[in-house]
């Protein structure tokens, strides 16, 4: 199981995958989640639906597990001699970006270098202190004939991380884009342990476009399913050697499944979700939401007339660099207790879900 | 990790395998456009000489601890010298002797250095994170978010950050130091971590050498590129009128240490220093000229005029610069200013010695990944062959 998290995990990170940009890591997980589910369909705006039907008697409950499959990248905006000027496609740090990798998806993909320029070329404003994306470049190592002649990169060419994988110690791995694949995986973990335990209610399995910008994708899937719960699978500040300053607002990684709680999350799905884990003996934590969770929930909890929604999140080290960093337990405790949660769930648990 | 270096003959050369798809868009009337004839055809290498400078790159050889590519270079030189010792440094001196070797017999000196920059490990935090310091000039705003691989057996961290979500807006503008990084190599205590990683160890970046279209990209091509190149010199069938003294120093990055101890055991005549110097040819953002480009990629060897560390031997300055001028090879003056090579210390050994460097301009060095040219390093190693199979002691006469 773990060796199969592990490379579902690594194809899943190296796929490109920019918000916008779905297309290889949506594939990827149509693939991957197709013998699991009964009807993989993609929706207007991209996002990748797959349903598992459920066992109760029609019209049946259905719930939505929601994991964004896209990325942070960038976007070429100017082509300049031999190098490309970028702008971000969702939130990118400054600090991390000299001399990270990159593959820069033009008319072919091409491997790139975030440059930082040197001092004397910079404004005199940033010359001190993080130079900002808009002063950095990406060298092809290309010349400019062949770059711009055969109009190989052009504006609005995407550009996604290229670090490899990296495989820590205790079963930790580092990666790019594990927000979100993570949770993607999570969702496969659950879906592969729900065919021992077939559930009464529709199961959804919602990879989501474009939450790097604004969740745009959650939003509109959420509208389409009209799903009856919803739970939003992200990933979480996660503690350690960057973050200790930030103790309260980070979780342990290896600490199980982090429970959302605040104004985003139904009270009562909540206490089913810690009733779950603690079926399951599982260890978890609970994350205080005061207001925007920051996951696709927020959008899905108010489609339609409103869901009751709930959001599962993975403690995550270094998030938006592309040396993220988890626990494979962690995961594979998300997929566990979804899957515990969702094999629970009777006909008529609507009727007993409540605010207080 | 490191395979034996492939010591057959070389085969035919051809194309480095690892160039970007064929398929690449129709360049557009190529055919209509005025073809410029380059003066020599840019030389390739062959895939041996490739994959002994991938297997150099790859290697990590930190300032003082350059055993890793040291076992390299002994491995591709043994059988193409006639003598060949490893000093009380570190260093690999070779001599590839003269046909009527005495002791009158004039020494040339070829050096370049073998160490790259890098960090060793100073400390363990209890939560099993590693403290670190800089061993040379790291571009210390390169290194957050990176793997690294740490200690002789390449275990794999990560230098970590704070997600920019936490962070208040004047922190995400405040340059990380060195001194608040740490490496994580996921294990949870000091004491889980000293099983794996003691203090002292040495650690360095991951990138792996690649070729790319006509780029070659990887970590420390400063200098594994001159490495490359003195082993090819060696390797090279000619026989000279003098004894070929090859050093492949360590501790350049943190004080030339190396080449000055080399320069003293070998009292040469005069020196020739390899090394990979920046190419800062970037645009400004508001238009500037940039003026202060040091050398730039695709233009050829980069002969040094002066820098921080010395002033380079005039006649054997104008002596490089004929011989590519003879073969029509590229070549450019790097910039005069601040830096410098090997040849700082062995200029001044005993009572001096006439020196100059030739680097290989590239890209982005001590970070994790530089990038070169290809067409730039074939040209130096032709440079380099024609002026050691032209040399003669009229080149020092004033």
């Amino acid at each position: 199981m773990e060796t199969l998290l592990l490379s579902h995990l690594k194809e899943l990170t190296t796929a490109p995958g920019v918000s916008g940009y779905e297309h290889h890591v949506r594939d990827l997980i149509r693939a991957a989640w197709t013998p699991l589910t009964d009807e993989p369909h993609t929706d207007r705006l991209g996002s990748l639906w797959a349903i598992k039907h459920g066992t109760g008697a029609k019209p049946r409950p259905r719930i939505m597990l929601a994991a964004h499959m896209d990325a942070i990248g960038l976007m070429v905006s100017q082509v300049e001699g031999e190098f490309l000027r970028v702008v971000p496609i969702g939130g990118i740090d400054a600090r991390v970006m000299p001399g990270q990798l990159v593959t820069v998806h033009g008319r072919e993909d091409l491997p790139g270098v975030v440059a930082e320029p040197p001092a004397f070329l910079l404004p005199k404003a940033n010359r001190e202190g993080v130079v900002p994306l808009s002063e950095l470049l990406v060298d092809t190592g290309l010349p400019a004939d062949t770059l711009r002649v055969s109009g190989l990169v052009k504006a609005g060419d995407v550009i996604s991380f290229a670090q490899s994988p990296v495989e820590l110690q205790n079963e930790l791995l580092a990666a790019k884009s594990l927000d979100n694949r993570a949770s993607v995986a999570a969702l496969t973990v659950c879906l592969e342990t729900l065919k021992s335990r077939p559930p009464v209610w529709d199961v959804i399995a919602v990879a989501t476009v474009q939450e790097e910008v604004g969740l745009q994708g959650a939003r509109a899937s959420a509208f389409a399913l009209h799903p009856d719960l919803a739970v939003a699978v992200d990933v979480t500040h996660g503690s350690g050697p960057a973050s200790k300053e930030y103790a309260d607002k980070t979780f342990p990684l290896g600490g199980g499944p982090v429970l959302g709680l605040g104004p985003n999350i139904h009270p009562g799905l909540h206490a089913a979700l810690k009733a779950a884990a603690d079926r399951a003996e599982m260890p978890y934590t609970v994350e205080p939401m005061p207001a925007h969770s920051g996951t696709d929930a927020y959008a899905i909890q108010i489609a339609r007339a409103g869901i009751p929604t709930m959001v599962v999140s993975i403690p995550l080290r270094n998030m938006h660099t592309p040396v993220e960093v988890l626990s494979l337990k962690d995961v594979a405790r998300v997929g566990r207790l979804l899957a515990e949660f969702i094999a629970g769930l009777s006909a008529d648990f609507m009727n007993t879900l409540t605010l207080d | 990790m490191a395979k034996k270096p492939v010591r057959k003959a070389a085969p035919k050369p051809r194309r480095p395998a690892a160039r970007l798809a064929p398929q690449r868009a129709k360049a557009p009337a190529r055919d209509q456009r005025p073809q410029l004839q380059p003066l020599v055809r840019p030389p390739k290498a062959t895939a041996s000489e490739m994959d002994l400078l991938r297997e150099l790159c790859n290697a990590i050889a930190v300032s003082g601890d350059e055993g890793a590519v040291r076992r390299i270079v002994l491995d591709a030189i043994r059988d193409h010298v006639d003598e060949v010792r490893v000093d009380a440094l570190g260093n690999v001196l070779a001599v590839k002797r003269s046909k009527r070797s005495s002791q009158r017999t004039p020494r040339l000196l070829v050096a370049a250095h073998m160490d790259e920059v890098g960090f060793m490990l100073t400390g363990h935090e209890s939560d099993g994170s590693l403290r670190f310091e800089l061993v040379g000039g790291v571009e210390e705003r390169t290194l957050l978010g990176k793997p690294v691989l740490v200690g002789p057996k390449r275990l794999p961290g990560v230098i970590g950050a704070a997600p920019v979500h936490l962070l208040k807006d004047d922190r995400r503008n405040a340059v990380t130091k060195v001194s608040q990084m740490r490496i994580d190599i996921g294990v949870d205590s000091a004491d889980a971590a000293k099983r794996w990683v003691k203090m002292g160890e040495r650690g360095g970046f991951t990138t792996e050498f690649a070729v790319v279209g006509p780029s070659l990209r990887g970590k420390a091509l400063d200098n594994r590129l001159g490495c490359a190149t003195l082993i090819e010199l060696l390797r090279a069938p000619a026989v000279y009128d003098f004894d070929l003294h090859a050093a492949f120093t360590v501790q350049e990055e943190v004080g030339l240490r190396g080449a000055r101890v080399v320069a003293y055991a070998v009292d040469p005549a005069c020196a020739f220093v390899l090394d990979c110097t920046p190419a800062r040819d970037l645009p400004s953002s508001d238009d500037r000229e940039n003026t202060q480009y040091n050398s730039r990629l695709g233009l050829g060897p980069a002969i040094y005029i002066s820098d921080k560390g010395m002033i380079s031997n005039d006649r054997l300055v104008r002596y490089l610069q004929q011989t590519a001028d003879a073969a029509g090879l590229p070549y450019q003056f790097r910039q005069p200013g601040g830096g410098g090579t090997d040849a700082g210390a062995i200029h001044l050994a005993r009572e001096g010695v006439p020196t100059v460097s030739v680097s290989v301009p590239g890209r982005y060095p001590h970070s994790p990944v530089m990038l070169a040219r290809t067409e730039d390093w074939r040209n130096t190693v032709k440079l380099m062959r024609l002026a050691l199979e032209n040399w003669t002691p009229q080149v020092l006469k004033r």
